[in-house]
């Protein structure tokens, strides 16, 4: 009977192992075929675009006979499935090609720029969700109060505003007429000979080196595009938060909580805050994706030399590769975030667990 | 409820640290004595191997870091002057060139310089057939013959053979250009991958003999010259020079005014303005060789009347354009050479006049106007010219329509033809005036898919007699009839070409006023930065 | 002053809150009303919808309202003039008034956002209910495509895009609309699982109606009030989207008066002439916010429920 027993459950066991073999499988199915997709597509827009590549490359007065040349050794004589079949067979390798831009492989490349554009969005939704959340439990806390509206209209405020032209007045006020913030770029060219980036993360390195000054250069230079990115952060994150809380105020927890007579103060920060944060987080994660992206048109405003900026320069000079490079970056890491936040979800969420 | 609150004023403090940490206390440090910054949009550099590079920026930097044999004289810009020859001789049937080389000198690296580094030089340029290889080639120079054409014939001889007579001031005009620069051939050699004649290192890395060293240069971020202790000239005053990448003119003027940089290279016409009544900032400028244009591809047909094309030189303001988009930045000029080049024809016959215009206009059986495109890169001044251009064509009933589109993008539809009009610059390929007329009035296959674009052929303009005469004027050894015939080549194209030019471009920079003899040149090789000081 | 006058509003309201309306017109312009009170309760809802109406007067009559030409200046004597006097908001670099130009840009904005939304809404909500419906390989196969998608930066992609088909502004809106159907794609499919398997559509089933009809006809209906709370939400998005694009130079042809291509040209003048980018920035700020106030009106009195969240 016990072995009986024994043999069953390790049946059930291995059941569920193959269970969960398939579902990674398929999950890594889906991965692959979206990933797939993302090089599919950018590849062969990337080959439309009216812009001749090799142009990019031995520029406009180049005789014909080295354009010739040229186009037969980067492969554009091949049909374009060659092209993409010889394209994605590198890449698998870990091979995203040369930059014709910089000259450099673009995997060096982005590991240069993407830590700017991190960095960047990392600080801004550290400022958009440590304002961002205690506005929103306070709408939802003083709900259809003049707070309540307040918050809600500097969020809509934050979705409204085109965030070039935000960056554009602030640095006018900030940087041109107050001088209270340095001006576009990741650090005063006085310090480019005795900082050296390690990490590429600006702030860390200079904490890393203890130099105090480099380290309040980086500050006041990164202090203005990342409250612009903050406030987009803040504008989402409030709003969500505010959801969150309202619907976590009506659980009957809370009213047991009230009758027990615990300090309002206790039940808003220790219970329901907690119960929402499961939730909140995938929301924290969602706004930093938004964030990667949305310094294309940030960095373009300060000067910043992030993934975004290279992407776009990129593209205007018909350097693919490093277009493909950035772009299954991003798409990697919106495909992650998406991931983590799906599984923190399942793991944290009592509700989703008990199922 | 007050509880909360508080908690919620922690946070929000909590948060506002770092803001309260950037804030206080913004200490700005001038920039280091011994180094010069400059604020300059060089996002053009793709490489910085002499043999391959042909962007203006990349220009600079090899003009402070490479020696060649001559150099362009910028007090007399018609003439060349002694860079690593000391001397020259040409033989008496114009096909051979003999240069000795100064004695006793050294690359950066140690190395001595001779006679052979010099005819490594030129036959690597020429093997490795990258972009600028035309002006050695158009010698009759190819990867075949180089090695017997160009070489040393001793450690102090260098000797070049040519296949036609050619004006000397044409050849040494060539030899000034980045192609000519002289490598370290041992230098070289040592990074040698595959057979690429070192490319691959040299595009990222420096071997030269100049009066600085390029010591680092990132993509679109910054660039570091320093100074080269073993240049055979006066040495650099400066111990290091940086280029900072800023695309925006307004955030360079920024930079410059709060001292951040000492120069700033790319301001605008506004910014220029504001600048100026700066008591501590100079402005300092330099004509270039740059021209700006319009051109009007003759496979349109209404484009290719005679009439319209007069028409249209004559629907252009010049004199508002010139004295608010381009102004500081460009001056007005309609000629395809520009000043200070060897042979420059100084008139300008055209000025905004509706009524010639239409009376032309009618006369070509176009009494309503008519409707047409041009492809415009979407950055100043260019854009705003267009925008000029379209509101005083329609003044004559011509309704232009903008296309607008990246430089690169609009670049590949003008080189297939494929425009109506496009709008753009052309800047001298090397100090000679057959540089531009080899391209404006010169096409010799008017084919489609022919191997010769030039402008010309970009806008089909088939001109046989042209040619000729361009062919002819390169040949003529004596200097005086040569300027005759480009004065004639101007004349006529500017009656019937089909190009409208605008301007010739200015290049000025706003310079701190602790930084003494910071001067550009007429040239961007020429854009000496190591003889500048600081106070 | 007679009685039915007085009494007719009175009974209208009476009539349209019926509990037992006795038509489905009735029943349904009483729905209508309960949504309009909930809506007009909420006063920023209707700062919102104020906002549009102007925006809509403001491109339906901007040959009246317009004091110049917005596409022609004179370089040489209006040259950016400050804000005041002559003109309003000022001039730009071309000496063409700013306020003339904001006034007709605003049939651009018009024409865009609505463009995207005819495009892209119905792309989202074919696919959104064909997979939802359908299920097995179909949703499969729409759903990895939605994914790819939905993992693009959205604004590269729609940069790309552009780069591609070549500027201008109808390509601007294709490009947009590329980028912008996927959530509804998403949401449509959510909303379909919901009600597939509900007795309403098991009946119709019974009945004997081809899924087509099914989908069209009785699925479709069904998720149209959240597309269009998300659609108005989103506007505000596309309008930004499309300014991003003008503003790097992609998007309008010149002259047009676009507005994220005016701040694109004027940024060059922020530190002399601020006002020439600070307009058109203050113009989509205004619109978008509009957009925005409105979505969310709607969105609270459409989903009594939903608005809690």
């Amino acid at each position: 009977m016990a072995s009986l027993d024994l043999t069953q459950t390790a049946g059930r066991r291995r059941a569920r192992v193959i269970k969960f073999a398939i579902s990674i499988g398929t999950f890594l199915a889906i991965v692959a075929t979206t990933y797939l997709g993302l090089l599919a597509v950018t590849f062969f827009i990337g080959r439309v675009i009216p812009i001749d590549p090799v142009l990019s490359i031995v520029g406009d007065r180049a005789p014909a006979s080295t354009i010739a040349r040229v186009r037969q050794e980067l492969g554009l004589n091949e049909p374009l499935y060659t092209q993409f079949y010889i394209y994605v067979s590198k890449v698998l390798q870990g091979d995203f090609g040369t930059s014709v831009l910089t000259t450099n492989p673009v995997m060096t490349d982005i590991r240069r720029v993407f830590p700017a554009t991190m960095e960047l969005a990392t600080l801004g939704t550290i400022i958009g969700s440590l304002i961002g959340v205690p506005l929103g439990v306070l709408a939802a806390v003083k709900r259809g109060s003049f707070i309540d509206q307040t918050v809600r209209v500097i969020g809509l405020f934050g979705y409204s505003v085109p965030i070039f032209w935000l960056g554009l007045i602030a640095l006018l006020i900030f940087y041109a007429r107050l001088g209270w913030t340095a001006g576009p770029g990741r650090i005063d060219v006085v310090f480019e000979y005795t900082f050296t980036p390690i990490t590429g993360f600006y702030i860390i390195d200079a904490i890393m080196q203890r130099q105090w000054d480099a380290l309040r250069n980086i500050l006041s230079h990164i202090i203005l595009p990342a409250c612009l990115l903050g406030y987009y952060s803040l504008a989402y994150v409030s709003r969500m938060t505010r959801s969150f809380m309202l619907n976590e105020l009506e659980q009957e927890y809370v009213v047991a909580a009230r009758a027990k007579g615990l300090s309002e103060s206790r039940i808003i920060w220790r219970h329901a805050l907690r119960n929402a944060a499961v939730p909140l987080v995938t929301v924290i994660a969602l706004s930093y994706a938004g964030l990667l992206e949305g310094s294309v048109l940030t960095e373009t405003v300060f000067a910043w030399p992030g993934l975004g900026q290279y992407i776009t320069n990129s593209l205007q000079n018909a350097d693919m590769n490093a277009v493909l490079g950035g772009t299954i970056i991003i798409g990697s890491v919106f495909i992650a975030l998406n991931l983590v936040s799906d599984l923190l979800y399942r793991t944290l969420d009592p509700r989703t667990r008990a199922r | 409820m007050m509880m909360n609150l508080g908690r919620f004023r922690i946070l929000a403090a909590g948060a506002a640290i770092s803001a309260i940490m950037a804030v206080t206390g913004p200490a700005w440090t001038a920039t280091p004595q011994d180094t010069l910054v400059i604020a300059f949009a060089f996002d053009d550099i793709i490489t910085l191997d002499p043999a391959e590079s042909f962007e203006l920026s990349t220009g600079e930097i090899l003009g402070n870091s490479y020696d060649r044999l001559v150099r362009l004289d910028i007090n007399d810009t018609s003439n060349v002057t002694k860079d690593i020859a000391e001397s020259w001789t040409v033989s008496e049937d114009g096909l051979t060139y003999t240069f000795k080389i100064k004695p006793d000198l050294k690359f950066a690296s140690g190395n001595p310089v001779t006679a052979e580094d010099v005819a490594f030089s030129i036959q690597r340029a020429v093997k490795l057939d990258k972009s600028p290889v035309f002006i050695l080639t158009q010698f009759g120079i190819t990867a075949d013959n180089v090695e017997e054409k160009a070489k040393a014939t001793d450690p102090s001889t260098f000797v070049l053979t040519l296949d036609q007579p050619y004006a000397p001031s044409f050849v040494l005009n060539c030899l000034t250009a980045d192609v000519a620069s002289v490598v370290d051939k041992k230098l070289v050699l040592e990074n040698v991958v595959d057979n690429d004649y070192g490319n691959a290192w040299l595009k990222t890395h420096y071997a030269g003999s100049g009066p600085m060293k390029i010591r680092d240069w990132r993509a679109n971020e910054i660039l570091v010259l320093e100074r080269n202790d073993n240049y055979h000239g006066e040495k650099a005053k400066l111990v290091r020079v940086i280029y900072r990448h800023v695309k925006e003119s307004a955030t360079q003027r920024l930079l410059l005014e709060k001292g951040d940089v000492d120069v700033a290279r790319n301001l605008e016409p506004g910014d220029l303005d504001a600048v100026s009544k700066e008591d501590s900032i100079s402005l300092t400028n330099a004509p270039k060789g740059t021209i700006y244009y319009f051109s009007l591809n003759q496979k349109n047909e209404t484009l290719a009347k005679p009439e319209v094309r007069e028409a249209l030189k004559y629907l252009v303001d010049y004199e508002a354009i010139g004295a608010t988009l381009i102004k500081g930045i460009g001056t007005l000029h309609q000629t395809f050479l520009p000043k200070g080049v060897l042979g420059e024809l100084d008139e300008m016959p055209y000025k905004l006049d509706v009524n010639k215009a239409k009376e032309l206009l009618e006369k070509a059986g176009l009494k309503d106007g008519f409707s047409v495109t041009m492809d415009v890169r979407n950055n100043q001044p260019v854009t705003g010219i267009a925008e000029s251009v379209q509101q005083t064509f329609a003044k004559a009933g011509v309704k232009l329509e903008i296309i607008p589109g990246d430089g690169k993008q609009t670049l590949t539809k003008y080189r297939a033809r494929n425009h109506d009009m496009y709008i753009g610059q052309w800047g001298m390929d090397y100090w000679d005036p057959h540089s531009n007329a080899d391209t404006f009035s010169s096409n010799p296959d008017n084919k489609d898919g022919a191997s010769s674009t030039t402008l010309a052929w970009r806008n089909s303009w088939d001109i046989p007699e042209l040619t000729k005469e361009t062919r002819a004027a390169v040949l003529e050894r004596d200097t005086a009839k040569r300027i005759e015939m480009y004065h004639d080549l101007q004349k006529k194209v500017l009656e019937t070409g089909p190009y409208v030019i605008l301007f010739q471009q200015t290049e000025v920079a706003g310079v701190r006023g602790n930084v003494e003899n910071y001067r550009l040149g007429p040239s961007f090789s020429t854009n000496y930065v190591y003889t500048v000081s600081k106070k | 002053m007679s009685e039915t006058a007085e009494t007719s509003p009175q009974t209208l309201r009476d009539w349209l809150l019926s509990e037992r309306p006795q038509s489905r017109m009735q029943a349904r312009l009483g729905r209508f009303y309960m949504i309009w009170r909930r809506f007009t309760a909420n006063k920023l809802a209707v700062v919102g919808l104020v906002i549009i109406l102007a925006l809509l007067f403001v491109a339906a009559f901007a040959d009246l309202l317009a004091p110049y030409s917005p596409t022609v200046g004179d370089l040489r004597t209006t040259r950016l003039l400050p804000p005041g006097g002559e003109f309003l908001l000022g001039t730009d670099d071309q000496g063409r008034d700013i306020l003339s130009r904001l006034i007709y840009g605003s049939r651009l904005t018009l024409y865009v956002v609505l463009l995207v939304a005819i495009i892209a809404a119905p792309i989202g909500l074919l696919v959104g209910t064909v997979a939802g419906y359908a299920g097995g390989w179909v949703d499969a196969v729409l759903m990895r495509i939605t994914d790819i998608f939905l993992a693009f930066p959205k604004l590269i992609l729609a940069l790309a895009f552009v780069a591609a088909l070549g500027p201008g502004i109808e390509n601007a809106v294709i490009a947009i609309a590329i980028t912008s159907w996927p959530p509804y794609a998403r949401m449509a499919r959510a909303e379909t699982l919901t009600v597939r398997n509900s007795d309403y559509i098991a009946a119709v089933q019974l009945m004997g109606a081809s899924p087509t009809r099914i989908v069209v006809r009785h699925i479709m209906p069904l998720c149209l009030s959240s597309l269009i709370v998300r659609v108005t939400l989103d506007m505000a998005g596309i309008i930004l989207t499309a300014a991003g694009l003008g503003f790097l130079g992609l998007g309008a042809q010149p002259p047009l008066p676009e507005w994220g291509a005016m701040i694109a040209s004027g940024r060059r003048f922020i530190l002399d002439q601020w006002w020439v980018a600070a307009m058109p920035g203050l113009a989509i700020l205004i619109v978008s916010l509009g957009f925005n106030l409105l979505g969310d009106g709607l969105r609270d009195a459409l989903d009594p429920r939903g608005s809690n969240q």
